[in-house]
């Protein structure tokens, strides 16, 4: 073997290695929390550990039930998708086809710079301006589903306005120029040719951000209020399924901290479905080659 | 024969670069006019001049005047009602990526058309007039992306005519298809001129001799000889179009 053919050999073997890591990773993941996740389930009870209302782990008589919690992270990502969607598609829209030069690059590094910021900073943050400005403009303590939305609402925006942003700079301009040949206006042309060509690309874009508030845990533990209840208002407490395992994971024992494993084993079910949406519809978002095949398959 | 366009003293500048030099042309109504030369030489830049697409351009200043009708379309229209009059069919077909009733409804509906029934007359008559109505009256809902490149082009054509325009720039609309979409769209150019005025960009001599009535020779941004097609390839007057039209350069 010469020495080229084998140093090629070699680097090839070392990629592959890399490549490797990651996936091991995951399959390690995924293994260690189903093997400690899904006994303790069984012993709960499927029904009971998912269903259940019930949040007592130190009780005499134990209760499992993480129901409360996986509707604290629904309501409260819902929040963060209703607040911070709108905010976000509509910079993106700005910053990509209304925006001077100047301004642009005025505006961009603060935006990249929030995507970098620490999620504890947002926590403090929510903790020092939001929970009071809630408490104040709506009353009750402050830490609610609704301050968790809006700080949520804040966190997802670099997400979601980079993605969507790049979505539609991506949109061919031979579509705008011929929608202005046409006598629309940039507006028009914007809104009715740009944006809905770059859907798919947006649709990623507030997939990524859902999975960003669905996983986010100091942020939301330092302004929810945390209670393990069914959530009553959006201005009551609530505890998200990622909080649950922080708080509790430092004294859980026995089948408390398998619930907590389990507890994640649901969460990461939900990370795996937005992530399966997300690979279904950013592989639309290469728009011609996927639609051509898609007319065909119609046509046959 | 009534004057469409009517250029003078056009100059016009990218940034420092000067791309067209003190153009003086006019153009009739009911008539095809050629722009050749070779790439590069401006006649993209003209054409888009016309229906004011250089205002999309940044450093772009155009000095002189562009009269439609006698109106000054930089000075004395709306772009939109401009653009409405003077539709445009670019070189790499361009369909939205929409349905094919949506791409030719997309124009009237720009300019406030709303009821259906009128749409859908519009959208059969354009289609019509494109020759293409055949092929496609049974995938109206369908994506036009998914038809053939020629059939694509066809479509733009539709989609220009949808809003009834006056006037049709064509900047070599045919030069991305094959020799039997080009000679459908020549034909449709020759239909067509007999209730618009068409304005077509083409590097293809033998297209410009088969459809144009009148011809431009462009070189380095100016034009170095404009008149009857028949004219300009029998007996061109300047030696440089002969060089051209003979195939010494360009
Ligand atoms: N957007 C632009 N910015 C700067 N220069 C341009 C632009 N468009 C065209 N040009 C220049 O103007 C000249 C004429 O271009 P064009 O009108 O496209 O030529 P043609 O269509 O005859 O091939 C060329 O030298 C080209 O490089
Ligand atoms: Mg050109």
């Amino acid at each position: 073997m010469t020495k080229k053919l084998f140093a090629e050999k070699f680097m090839k073997a070392v990629f592959l290695i890399c490549a490797c890591v990651s996936i091991i990773a995951v399959a390690i993941i995924c293994f260690f929390m189903f093997v400690r996740g899904i006994p303790a389930m069984r012993e709960i009870g499927f029904v009971e550990f998912l269903f259940g209302e019930k949040w007592r782990p130190t009780a005499q008589i134990p209760k499992f039930g993480i129901l409360p919690m996986i509707m604290g992270s629904i309501y409260v990502t819902a929040g963060a998708i209703i607040i911070g969607v709108p905010i976000g598609l509509l910079t993106a829209i700005f910053l990509a086809k209304f925006c001077p030069k100047k301004l642009y690059k005025l505006l961009m590094p603060p935006i990249n710079l929030m995507a970098g910021i620490p999620s504890i900073i947002y926590g403090f943050f929510g903790m020092v301006v939001l929970v009071p400005l809630t408490r104040t403009l709506f009353g009750g303590d402050g830490n609610s589903i609704l301050t968790a939305s809006l700080l949520l609402g804040i966190m997802i925006l670099p997400t979601i306005v980079g993605l969507s942003e790049s979505a539609l700079k991506a949109v061919p301009e031979s579509y705008y120029e011929g929608a202005v040949a046409l006598g629309a206006t940039h507006e028009r042309a914007v809104a009715t040719v740009i944006f809905p060509a770059a859907k798919s690309g947006i649709m990623a874009a507030v997939i990524l951000g859902i999975g960003r508030a669905i996983g986010e845990t100091m942020a939301v533990i330092m302004v929810a209020g945390n209670q393990p209840r069914m959530p009553k208002g959006i201005l009551k407490g609530v505890r998200t399924l990622t909080s649950n395992i922080v708080t509790e994971m430092g004294y859980a024992e026995g089948l408390h901290y398998e619930a907590l494993i389990a507890t994640a084993v649901v969460l990461f079910v939900f990370i795996l479905i937005l992530n399966v949406l997300f690979s279904i519809v950013s592989n639309k978002a290469a728009p011609i080659s996927f639609k051509r095949k898609k007319v065909k398959k119609e046509e046959a | 024969m009534a004057v469409k366009f009517s250029v003078s003293n056009l100059d016009l500048y990218y940034g420092d670069f000067q791309a067209l030099k003190n153009i003086n042309i006019r153009m009739n109504e009911n008539e095809v006019t050629a722009f050749i030369g070779p790439s590069g030489c401006g006649k993209s830049t003209l054409l888009k001049s016309l229906n004011r697409m250089n205002d999309l351009v940044e450093g772009c200043k155009i000095t002189g005047t562009v009269l439609l009708d006698n109106v000054d379309i930089y000075k004395n229209m709306e772009i939109t009602e401009l653009r409405k009059n003077v539709g445009m069919v670019f070189q790499k077909p361009n369909p939205f990526p929409m349905s094919i009733y949506d791409n030719i409804a997309y124009g009237p509906r720009t300019h406030g058309i709303k009821r259906k029934s009128q749409l859908d007359e519009i959208v059969e008559t354009s289609l019509k007039q494109a020759s293409i109505w055949e092929e496609v009256k049974d995938r109206l809902k369908k994506s036009a992306l998914g038809l053939s490149g020629g059939q694509q082009q066809r479509l733009c054509i539709a989609r220009a005519l949808a809003v009834k325009p006056e006037v049709i720039l064509m900047d070599e609309p045919t030069s991305a298809l094959d020799p039997i979409s080009t000679m459908k769209i020549e034909e449709l150019c020759f239909d067509l001129k007999k209730e618009y005025t068409i304005i077509i960009v083409t590097h293809n001599m033998q297209q410009a001799t088969r459809i144009s009535d009148k011809t431009a020779f462009f070189l380095h941004g100016e034009i170095v000889e404009f008149g009857e097609t028949g004219q300009i390839f029998a007996m061109p007057k300047d030696k440089r179009t002969e060089d051209y039209i003979t195939g010494r350069f360009g």
